[in-house]
């Protein structure tokens, strides 16, 4: 037991320094890490309450009190911002998970048994994937209204298709290979075969697909929030910030400016994380 | 086939290509690794070098340096290429030019990667000219037209029009040797030209370089896994191993007097076609060829040597030369000679029986009647009422008796694969029966019960894909003994080691990856798979025609052990009529779905034959210079199965047609009776038995003695 754990810890360490050696896949994994780091301690980080309310300072610049400035209601931007992690890197990756699940679940599907199922699978998916996603994201959210629960749902429902597409595509390559006809000729259900044969094999293209896709849920919760169709105020929201921020430019510049490099950087972070493990895993195979 | 030519040799003549003591190197992950070292060797005007080796010794890290193709991380240490008396390396892109200009050519392996498939052929071939010559379009093209009828292109003015993948791979791949021969080049690197191919095509290909060469008295240089091929086209051959040459002399002397361990084994680890299951046992050399970066520090292949002494591991030997023309890097060259004729002798002579021949009649275990698997395919226009069917297998009967071992050879599409799907239940069955151990199995997979799939279990063709890269040697190993119950839980990995060890694998092996594995230990991890859960029939689809000849004999070796222990009965596909007729007891000759000959392996190889056996038998390249081999060509490709031929589907190709009177017209329109010649051997053909019976052997059967 003890040597299987430690060689279990020996793999990991050798997986990490493999995508250590891509400067890209680096820099991303800190930048990510360092706003992992801000939301599990931001009550620690923050010097102030997120929603408490200051009103001999509105709209103020940069001060020693407050580093970042405040907004139009006397709210510590920093503090804001550094809460405003917590939401955004809970709802990005669970709402990507479940499209990743919907999604997998629907390509492989599709792909495994072809024919009138894949048809009707793929047809419904190109529907819903016709819809510009700006459109579809503020139908949903119109129709079922904002919450933090109906954000995830909405990115799930737009998400999944894409990657239902990807999942498809592994599997019509992996369902020639000749393990499958082996397990075929073992007589196994079609459900093992979907999920222990194949799906493992679609693992890598996958995750850096989810990992591309936590960005784009990050930019589409912001954008959401920026339309007044994310979180209910006052919940600090990057997005739902930017939006209030605007309105007042003129007099108070940098409250734009604080979120939308939060969203930048985590965005880039991810991105660049993505490249950099897609890069050495292909030199890898 | 190696004639002396006028001019070969003679000391005067400027070889066209001289390599001295060339030495390469890649830029890797894990710093500069040489690839080739200390290779040397000289290929005179129309002259054939042919290099053989297994896969990973370098042979087409040579060719690629001579052509300056070694992209971006690789280079030429040392050494020197002289092309007609001038050195190539070191000169810049634009001096190669200037030297090389277009006089050396290369054909690939595969026709379909030099060929551009969006350019039909007529306008690639003189766009070769056009723009090296600077010819008048009508002028090239005309020239293209004559380059291939020299190739022996059919109808050349009609494939000028078409697109490559209009053509068959052996076509595509004549084309792309004409292409090299429009510039008249002086030396012509091939790289297994001839392994993607099926043997007929190939053995036409061969003779296809033998006859240019002659007529074109170019330089060539050969690149082969395959000694056959290589006895068949060179008239001197270089053995490469581990980025070295190990032994060079006239291809005669070398197949005559190998005299360097490696080139031993390779000629011990491959059947012969003469070979018989009952009498022989193949000699596979153990271990496997050494990545570059991590080469024995005295002679490469020691580790691998049965001649092996200390010094051996000590230091390199120097290539010495042992008669005039024939260099071998062994200290022991003049012991590994003598020793090895033995061996070679002892291999060919007939004499005690390793494996028990079973003769006497057992039950039958499987039983197919008439089988028929069709397809229908994607009408041609989209409102069209008949779909056009393809039928893979159409009407084949055969009984397998219990512990036998039952070869399918024919060429690819004549439905070998397609049987034998069907058989294990993953093709559905459109006609007739199937029986076995007297349950029906007619119906697919997924309507059998358990007990029967456990019973009926399938070994694959290609060793990359058939383990599950995701999981463990000893997951996919145990996963039939779980899913079959063969064996309680508790007891599950010690019966995957026991499996592991009966496939000369140890324990260790239990927890490592495929992608850690050779392409040998795949299969055999395969293999044992295949055989956890104690099938009574194991189909084997091209189990080892992907592998290197001496991990080929291994693991041949290891599927008769098994058999032999377990009593499995096989049905054992190959297109290799030499591993065949050494591993099988009955042999089925398919063509285009239908059985032609069936009967006892040693009927099959000799008198009478179907004209389509006596072609592919002809066809077989014999590792042996001095093998006499009848030639019997067949014209064209395996007609398509959308719309097989009428009557006999053999006629469009058949060479014995004339035999009949009236040229054969009845071939055309009846299809041919069974005709018996024993009770086991059966001939599907319109010519009268007694006519067949009075064919020549292929292959003569002369036994070679010991002395």
């Amino acid at each position: 037991m003890e040597t299987e754990k430690k060689s279990r810890l020996r793999k990991f360490w050798e997986s990490i320094s493999i995508v250590l050696r891509s400067p890209t896949a680096a820099v991303g994994l800190a930048i990510v890490l360092f706003w992992v780091f801000v939301a599990i301690f931001a009550p620690l980080l923050a010097p102030h309450d997120p929603l408490a309310q200051d009103a001999s300072a509105i709209n103020q610049g940069p001060s020693p009190t407050y580093p970042l400035g405040t907004d139009n209601l006397g709210r510590d931007i920093l503090s804001r911002l550094i809460y405003g992690s917590r939401v955004i890197l809970i709802l990005a990756p669970v709402s990507v998970l479940a499209s990743v699940i919907v999604g997998t679940v629907l390509g492989l599907v599709g792909g495994y048994f072809g024919g009138i199922v894949d048809e009707i699978v793929m047809r419904i998916l190109d529907a819903v994937m016709a819809f510009p996603t700006i459109l579809l994201y503020l139908i949903i959210i119109a129709a079922i209204g904002p919450s933090p629960l109906n954000v995830v749902l909405a990115i799930t429902f737009v998400g999944a298709p894409g990657i239902a597409r990807l999942v498809r595509g592994l599997t019509l390559d992996i369902r020639t290979r000749d393990y499958i006809r082996a397990a075929e000729a073992r007589g196994e259900s079609a459900l093992y075969i979907m999920f222990v044969e194949i799906l493992p094999n679609a693992r890598g293209p996958l995750i850096i697909d989810a990992l591309l896709r936590v960005g784009y849920a990050i930019f589409a919760i912001g954008t959401l929030g920026f339309l007044g169709l994310g979180l209910p105020p006052p919940t600090p929201d990057w997005g739902g910030m930017i939006s209030e921020a605007r309105k007042y430019i003129w007099t108070n510049p940098l409250g734009v400016l604080w979120p939308a490099l939060a969203i930048a950087s985590l965005v880039v972070g991810l991105n660049l994380f993505a490249d950099g493990l897609r890069e050495e895993t292909m030199r890898y195979q | 086939m190696a004639t002396e030519r006028p001019g070969v040799g003679s000391p005067r003549e400027v070889p066209i290509l001289r390599v001295e003591n060339l030495a390469i190197s890649y830029e890797t992950r894990y710093g500069e690794v040489t690839a080739v070292r200390d290779v040397s060797f000289e290929i005179g005007r129309g002259e054939t070098l042919g290099i053989v080796g297994e896969s990973g010794c370098g042979k087409s890290t040579v060719a690629f340096g001579i052509v300056n193709f070694l992209g971006r991380n690789g280079r030429i240490v040392s050494g020197r290429i002289l092309f007609q008396g001038q050195d190539l390396v070191g000169r810049s892109e634009r001096e190669l030019r200037r030297l090389r200009g277009d006089r050396i050519a290369m054909v690939y392996q595969d026709p379909m990667q030099a060929l551009n498939p969006s350019l039909r052929i007529g306008d690639q071939m003189a766009e070769v000219l056009i723009v090296h010559r600077r010819m008048k379009k009508d002028e090239a093209e005309e020239r293209c037209i004559r380059m291939l009828e020299r190739v022996y292109m059919p109808d050349p003015a009609n494939v000028m029009r078409r697109y490559p993948h209009q053509l068959s791979g052996g076509q595509q791949q004549r084309v792309v040797i004409a292409m090299a021969l429009l510039n008249d080049p002086a030396l012509l690197i091939m790289d297994e030209p001839s392994t993607a191919l099926d043997v007929t095509v190939e053995a036409a290909v061969l003779d296809l370089i033998n006859d240019l060469q002659e007529e074109f008295d170019t330089a060539i240089m050969y690149i082969s896994h395959n000694l056959g091929v290589i006895a068949r086209v060179s008239d001197k051959v270089a053995v490469m191993y581990a980025g070295e040459v190990v032994e060079r002399a006239a291809a005669e002397e070398i197949f005559l007097h190998p005299s360097h361990p490696y080139t031993l084994g390779l000629m011990r680890c491959v059947p012969r076609l003469g070979m018989e299951k009952a009498s022989s046992y193949l000699h596979p050399i153990r271990g496997r060829v050494p990545p570059p970066n991590r080469l024995p520090p005295g002679c490469v292949f020691e580790p691998r040597c049965d001649f092996a002494r200390p010094e051996c591991a000590e230091r390199r030997p120097p290539l010495k030369r042992l008669t005039d023309g024939h260099w071998v890097r062994c200290f022991f060259a003049d012991e590994v000679a003598s020793k090895g004729q033995e061996a070679l002798a002892a291999r060919w002579r007939k004499e005690a029986t390793v494996h028990e021949p079973q003769r006497e009649p057992t039950e039958t275990i499987l039983t197919v009647q008439d089988a028929r698997v069709y397809y229908s395919v994607p009408a041609r226009r989209l409102f069209s009422r008949e779909k056009p069917v393809v039928k893979a297998v159409d009407g084949v009967s055969f009984h397998v008796p219990k512990q036998r071992t039952l070869g399918i050879v024919g060429e690819s599409g004549c439905g070998k694969s397609t049987l034998v799907r069907a058989i294990i239940g993953l093709e559905k069955l459109s006609g007739g029966g199937m029986e076995f151990m007297g349950f029906d199995i007619s119906v697919p997979v997924s309507k059998r019960d358990l007990d029967l799939i456990r019973n009926i279990q399938m070994v694959f063709q290609n060793p990359d894909a058939t383990l599950n890269p995701s999981f463990t040697v000893g997951f996919q190993i145990a996963r039939p003994l779980r899913r079959f119950r063969a064996v309680p839980k508790d007891r599950v990995k010690d019966e995957v080691i026991r499996l592991l060890n009966l496939m000369k694998l140890d324990a260790s092996y239990y927890d490592r990856l495929p992608r850690q594995l050779s392409g040998g230990e795949k299969q055999r991890v395969a293999i044992a798979r295949a055989i956890a859960a104690r099938p009574e029939l194991v189909l084997c689809d091209e189990p080892v025609s992907a592998l290197d000849v001496s991990v080929q004999a291994a693991v041949l070796n290891l599927l008769l052990e098994v058999q032999r222990e377990l009593g499995t009965t096989m049905l054992f596909i190959a297109h290799d009529l030499s591993v065949v007729r050494f591993f099988c007891d009955d042999i089925a000759v398919m063509y285009l779905g239908q059985i032609v000959e069936i009967g006892p392996a040693e009927a099959i190889y000799a008198p009478p034959y179907h004209p389509y056996t006596e072609a592919l038998l002809s066809a077989v390249p014999i590792p042996d210079p001095t093998a006499e081999q009848r030639q019997i060509r067949l014209s064209g490709s395996v007609p398509s199965a959308l719309n097989p031929p009428s009557g006999c589907r053999f006629h469009t190709r058949c060479p014995r047609r004339e035999w009949l009177p009236d040229g054969g017209r009845i071939c055309e329109v009846e299809p041919p009776p069974w005709q018996a010649d024993t009770e086991e051997h059966r001939i599907l053909c319109h010519i009268p038995l007694e006519q067949l019976r009075r064919m020549e052997a292929v292959v003569s059967e002369e036994v070679r003695d010991a002395g």
